[in-house]
């Protein structure tokens, strides 16, 4: 190694560092911002508490948000899971032209502005007359859950072999059977991967949600922004130290069953 | 067996229908709906908003902020890709971590994090002031700085992400054959180890830049209304102006500006690709 080699690598290896502290910078502040006693967000805090945490309690409406959050993460997952699986095998199995059309398709959601994606949602269920806010937020939900599961499931479809699924019908088994029985869980890192991005990106929504909610159906980050217009105190820092808490075990769980570098590559 | 094959073709038909009716379908109407007033095709609302300095400056700040928090990303981005690639075990798992966990981490928590940081009696103004850099409280919150600070920090992953995974399908041997022959350190990142890695940076640029074009939650958080980007201003516009026309005129404009990031950064990425 030279010289310019060296100071290359050191310097890079500085960046890197920075890097890691750059990008935890935000959770260690909510975390810390958490814990304070203080009515205002000083750090480090005067004194530890969990004085934030007890509040949560009190704050009306809060529960109903993380409910419908949760219920909206959940089954506009598994709808896309269902959605995903089929679209994904036939991108895979199937002998027409426009495969790699549909495959861009089923992905780019992720790519378009979800504000611009929110607008075009509000205006399309009013011209057709669906007023009903859950459903409204639910069919918004699958357009951000199904990009995630596309993606993972294509690319872990293009490598299946999928004489396993001919072997199984030649034992008896039909179609749908074999699809689960053999395919499911011979992808199950796939799904595991897939989904776990599809529920934390629907939980997390903003931007497509503000414009189907109503009075009554507001999901979390709605509830959260709110309260940060209204009451700044930090018991927003306590629910998002719950929402970091959840990524946690998410990504613990899909470390320990997938591992990590593989759940990028997704 | 053909016959199987095209069977197997409409599996994919149930997901096409939902998307297409439920995202491809609205976007198309409401980019029609951009070029209609009263019925009638006209440009009108294109006019009107290009023709307001107020709108064009929103959309050189959007841009701008857009371009900027691209900029600071990759140059952050593309050294930790190069150790990524280089680094196994532990070290590996602590920048897969410091990736994976704040992408796993929401937009809102992050943005809001942020928030707090800036604050003028926030966590960097007193070490700033503790370190005797700054005598009194800087402004933060409200500049454009720390929105890209803060924009840089939520789309990070997304940079490093794909210039990682270029790199470490790099053969290594590639830069120490170059060496062998007498290759010089910079003529060797120049000439191997930067081409190769063109495809991600095109990949990771793209995604950043356009998911820092349509941001919402950032901006709104960290510099608020006081000055406005084509998001909010499109949220505005629908939300409590109550004035569509503008805002599908702007949504239009974003939809636009994404579209053409996505498939000018396709149409690059697979002209690296092939001459490769």
């Amino acid at each position: 190694m030279t010289g310019t080699d060296r100071l290359a690598l050191s310097l890079s290896w500085i960046v890197a560092l920075g890097c890691v502290f750059f990008l935890m910078l935000p959770i260690v502040i909510t975390l810390a911002a958490s814990f304070t006693s203080s009515a205002v967000y000083t750090l480090p805090p005067p004194e530890w508490s969990l004085r934030w945490y007890q509040s949560l309690e009190r704050r009306l409406g809060l529960w109903d948000a993380v409910a419908l959050s949760l219920n909206l993460a959940v089954v506009s997952t598994m709808i896309s899971l269902v959605l995903g699986t089929l679209a994904a095998i036939a991108v895979a199995r199937g002998r027409f032209q426009g495969r790699e059309a549909i495959a861009t398709f089923t992905v780019s959601p992720l790519m378009m502005p979800g504000l611009v994606v929110g607008v075009a949602l509000l205006q399309f269920f009013r011209e057709i007359g669906l007023r009903d806010a859950y459903w409204s937020l639910l069919l918004g939900h699958i357009v951000i859950t199904l990009p995630f599961v596309m993606r993972t499931l294509l690319a872990s479809m293009a490598a299946f072999d999928f004489s396993l699924v001919d072997a199984a019908r030649t034992l008896g088994l039909s179609y749908p059977r074999a699809i689960l029985r053999v395919l499911v869980p011979n992808l199950a890192p796939a799904y595991l991967t897939g989904g776990l991005f599809a529920f934390l990106a629907s939980m997390d929504n903003y931007p497509i949600s503000i414009f189907l909610t109503d009075a009554r159906n507001k999901t979390l980050p709605i509830k959260m922004l709110q309260y940060l217009e209204e009451q700044p105190d930090p018991s927003l820092a306590a629910i998002s130290s719950g929402l970091i808490l959840l990524a946690c075990i998410v990504l613990i769980i899909g470390s320990r069953t997938v591992g990590l570098n593989r759940m990028i590559q997704g | 067996m053909r016959g199987r094959a095209e069977r197997i073709g409409l599996l994919a038909l149930p997901g096409l229908s939902f998307l297409a009716i439920i995202y491809a379908l609205p976007l198309f109407m409401l980019l029609l709906k951009s070029f209609q007033i009263d019925g009638q095709f006209s440009v009108e609302e294109y006019v009107t908003f290009f023709s307001d300095e107020y709108n064009l400056n929103v959309l050189w700040r959007t841009l701008r902020v857009a371009l900027l928090t691209t900029g600071l990303a990759l140059i952050i981005a593309y050294p930790t890709a190069i150790i990524m690639a280089r680094v196994k075990g532990f070290w590996l798992s602590v920048f897969l971590v410091a990736m994976v966990l704040p992408m796993s981490v929401g937009v809102v928590v992050k943005a809001f994090a942020w928030t707090i940081l800036f604050r003028t009696r926030g966590v960097l103004n007193d070490t700033l002031m503790s370190l005797g850099i700054t005598e009194a409280p800087i402004r933060m919150l409200f500049t454009e700085t720390a929105l890209v600070i803060g924009a840089a920090n939520v789309f990070l992953p997304f940079m490093v992400l794909p210039i990682y995974a270029v790199l470490r399908q790099m053969d290594s041997r590639l830069p120490e054959a170059a060496a062998s022959l007498g290759a010089t350190p910079v003529f060797r990142f120049m000439n191997v180890t930067l081409p190769l890695s063109l495809p991600g940076v095109v990949a990771g640029s793209a995604f950043t830049f356009s998911l820092a074009v349509s941001m919402y939650v950032i901006p709104s958080l960290i510099v608020g209304e006081r000055q406005q980007t084509l998001s909010m201003l499109t949220a505005r516009s629908f939300l409590y102006l109550r004035n569509e026309a503008l805002g599908a005129t702007i949504s239009s404009i974003l939809l636009v500006i994404a579209i053409s990031v996505v498939l000018g950064s396709s149409w690059l990425a697979n002209r690296l690709g092939a001459r490769q």
